[in-house]
């Protein structure tokens, strides 16, 4: 009997295994930023269309492109997505595999938050200056570079509440981190003067200067989360004083436990993103593989539907789950249509 | 020579076994403290297994009731069949969008015809009401059923998640008042239509047998296409490693000579049984993924690589249980003239077989609980999303499995996610303990103790 059934899984396995080679969905993976948007998109695409439901699987936007970059064929993915630009070693890796025509697609841009216990401290006056001077390995005292020894917010910036300095910012591997270091910290290094120090330390060289301004102090008070947001709430709010760094969907789904900062004097919303005044935010992307166009049905429905007015529009699902859409979607609808790739569009 | 005693007698120790003595005291003493011991270390477990049921109870039972809305929903001919041929073509090309206004018009007008006052003026007002699944449970029902373009139909759709929430207390008046999705005066308007029967909670039997939901739509989601998943894993687990962990351990224990190569498979085996789980999952990406180019996401693959992981217990088991049958048994077989493989096949093998199958059950039940290999082999993100429409498919097609549709439920941002989360974990474990309750009753009715 059990041998029997072996063989019946065995043939089984055997005679779909050829069939899997006509894949007939459309695989997605990468970002866990661009996740949520792409599921709706994906979700309301299976319901429209007599295709089935795209597959969509988060890992992170490098680990997403590495996947994306392996090759041509049914067992690759069809779509990346992204929460940066594709690097050039990225293109270059993606070339070697044959990856050559590749479409870019930007969704629309992402806010990034900072947020504290609803009966935490009020932060209503951060500027990036104050996150660098709170974080960062060194900080500028009588117009010299020293060990950042600051314990309180209220320490460098009276404005600021008396309130033991703890951050949960993501972890290096993350592409919130990358946009955290050039839109907050790089900026607060250039404000508190330390940028100018850096680079007389290093002989004018602009690029180790800028690396050294991401340097974050190792003392304990800055926590990098590996994790997902999940997990930098849940350290939120064991910490009443602790500030953490989120996307904007994900605040505005926890509004009921989490307390907004502003940065700037403005607080996030698609709106003072949109218009800039929100100064922390990225573009998203999608890369498509155009050599798969025609070949696994319905990906260039896909990503048409994905960029369509009604989905990605200012009124759209995706904008009332937090993404701030693209002003110019109109040259992207198009790009699209057209099946512009990136060399082309260069 | 004589005996030191001898020359300095001392006077005998008079004691009497009525009087308990300092040593035995404190022997006693320490006994007594040992089962002290015990007994609050078996108190401190209950105490954590009672802690950990409650908390699964009370936070996830809330995720198989739902709140659903019953409205009319005038099937406008104007806005789904413009062309008036009820062309099921024509018909389909009005997207979801176009049936919501239809949705959030129909509970518009019932809180008008029961008389319900509320600020809000406009039909749009309702879409904080409604689920956004409303409008394709319409869809469907239009495309099944185009003859029915004209007339007023009866559904039962979803709340939205936020008023799902309300009705389970996780959303508040004080928290709604920051949240951008919802207003208060939306939960004004939910309790007057409570009042008027138009919402209710009811058991959801969707969670238990639906598919993945977005993010947004919390109130959809359910656990039915990755207990599937989970289901055809099993199957390719159970089918591999039943009869290549039972052959193994037979050969082993009756047939191999017992050499150093046979001590160096048998030392492997224990070692590979501590193996952590995502050590099996990085392997299967490399060899079963990456080098035979079997498909991503597939349920197939996950069995295969749960196989590597329930082998060293399914082995293990069965050769305890091999040993345990008496070698008189066997010796009895060969001198009526049995052949080896007789004697193990009719008399051995038959005997040991409750203590085999109780083994193979606790193994599959611990791999049905596994989600760490799932995590490298891409049976995590938005993937249960379609039935499987056969046998290949629910082993070829992207499919997640319990465990990973758990973790996936609890990394999304919106909290109603969070208690489906725990009500997936209440599914899991019913699971496991129908597969542990079965292993204890094959244990106790089959197997012989010598």
């Amino acid at each position: 009997m059990t041998v029997k059934l072996t063989a019946s899984v065995l043939a089984i396995a055997a005679v779909s295994a050829s069939a899997a080679f006509a894949r007939d969905n459309v695989q997605v993976a990468g970002s866990s930023t661009v996740l949520p948007y792409a599921s709706i998109v994906a979700e309301a695409f299976g319901e429209n269309f007599d295709f089935p439901t795209p597959v969509v699987e988060s890992g992170g936007s490098s680990a997403g492109l590495k996947r994306f970059c392996e090759g041509v064929g049914e067992n690759t993915i069809d779509i990346a997505n992204a929460s940066r630009k594709i690097k050039d070693s990225e293109i270059k890796a993606c070339a070697e595999a044959g990856v050559t025509d590749i479409i870019e697609v930007r969704i629309g841009y992402d806010g990034i938050v900072f947020a504290s216990q609803i009966d935490g401290p009020a932060y209503t006056s951060f500027q990036p200056v104050d996150i660098f001077n709170g974080l960062a390995a060194k900080v500028v005292k009588d117009g010299a570079l020293v060990e950042n020894t600051y314990k309180q917010w209220a320490d460098f910036n009276a404005d600021l509440p008396a309130a033991d300095i703890a951050a949960f910012i993501p972890g290096t591997k993350h592409g919130t981190r990358e946009v955290f270091e050039e839109k907050v910290l790089v900026e607060g290094c250039k404000e508190a003067g330390a940028f100018d120090l850096y680079m007389a330390e290093n002989g004018g060289d602009k690029k180790a200067a800028g690396k050294a301004c991401f340097e974050v102090r190792t003392d304990g008070v800055s926590v990098d989360i590996d994790g997902d947001y999940t997990e930098t709430l849940a350290r939120v709010d064991a910490n009443p004083n602790g500030i953490g760094v989120f996307g904007l969907a994900f605040y505005e789904n926890n509004t009921d436990t989490l307390k907004v900062a502003t940065m700037g004097g403005v607080a996030p919303s698609t709106e003072s993103i949109s218009t800039g005044e929100y100064p922390v935010s990225r573009p998203l992307f999608f890369y498509v593989k155009k050599a798969h166009i025609g070949v696994i049905p319905g990906l260039k429905d896909y990503a048409e539907f994905f960029v369509s007015e009604e989905i990605a529009g200012s009124d759209g699902p995706l904008s009332e789950y937090g993404l701030v859409s693209d002003p110019e979607l109109e040259a992207t609808q198009t790009a699209v249509a057209d099946e512009t790739t990136m060399m082309e569009g260069m | 020579m004589t005996d030191a005693s001898l020359h300095t007698p001392e006077p005998r120790k008079k004691s009497s076994l009525m009087t308990v003595n300092a040593r035995t005291k404190s022997r006693n003493a320490s006994e007594t403290r040992f089962r002290m011991y015990g007994i609050a270390a078996v108190a401190a477990g209950v105490f954590f297994l009672v802690v950990l049921l409650t908390a699964i109870l009370s936070n996830g039972v809330g995720a198989f009731q739902q709140t659903f809305i019953t409205v009319e929903v005038f099937l406008d001919p104007a806005k789904l069949d413009k062309k008036g041929g009820r062309e099921i073509e024509n018909i389909k090309k009005v997207s979801t969008f176009g049936y919501t206004p239809l949705v959030q018009q129909a509970l518009f007008d019932a809180v008008e015809a029961n008389g319900i006052e509320t600020p809000l003026t406009k039909r749009k007002d309702m879409k904080a009401l409604i689920s956004a699944s409303a409008a394709a449970q319409v869809r469907d029902y239009v495309i099944a059923n185009p003859e029915q373009i004209g007339e007023t139909v009866s559904f039962r759709v979803l709340a939205s998640s936020r008023v799902d929430g309300y009705f389970k207390d996780r959303v508040t008046r004080t928290s709604v008042a920051r949240d951008k999705n919802i207003k208060p005066v939306h939960l004004d308007l939910v309790d007057g239509l409570q009042a008027a029967g138009v919402i209710k909670k009811q058991f959801n039997i969707d969670f238990i047998v639906g598919a993945d939901a977005s993010e947004s739509r919390a109130e959809q989601a359910g656990m039915g296409v990755s207990i599937l998943g989970s289901l055809f894993m099993m199957l390719v687990v159970l089918g591999l490693s039943l009869p290549i962990g039972v052959a193994t351990s037979i050969y082993l224990e009756e047939f191999a000579p017992q050499n150093r190569w046979t001590d160096v498979i048998e030392v492997n085996i224990s070692n590979l049984a501590a193996v952590p789980s995502i050590v099996f999952g990085i392997l299967g990406l490399a060899v079963f993924i990456q080098f035979a180019h079997l498909p991503q996401s597939a349920p197939l693959v996950g069995g295969l690589v749960l196989t590597l992981m329930t082998l060293p217990t399914i082995i293990i088991s069965t050769r305890a249980s091999l040993k345990s049958v008496p070698p008189s048994i066997r010796d009895a077989a060969l001198g009526i003239g049995a052949s080896k493989m007789q004697a193990v096949f009719h008399h051995v093998l038959p005997l040991a077989m409750p203590g085999i199958l109780t083994g193979t059950i606790i193994g599959v039940a611990q791999a049905l609980g596994e989600t760490a290999p799932l995590l490298l082999i891409g049976m995590v993100g938005y993937i249960a999303t379609n039935y499987p429409d056969g046998i290949g498919a629910g082993f070829l097609d992207p499919n997640s499995a319990m465990p990973a549709q758990i973790y996936e439920w609890a990394k999304r941002a919106d909290p109603a996610y969070y208690e489906r989360a725990w009500g997936g974990i209440i599914i899991l474990l019913v699971f496991l303990l129908t597969m542990n309750i079965i292993a204890i009753i094959l244990r106790r009715r089959f197997e012989r103790r010598w």
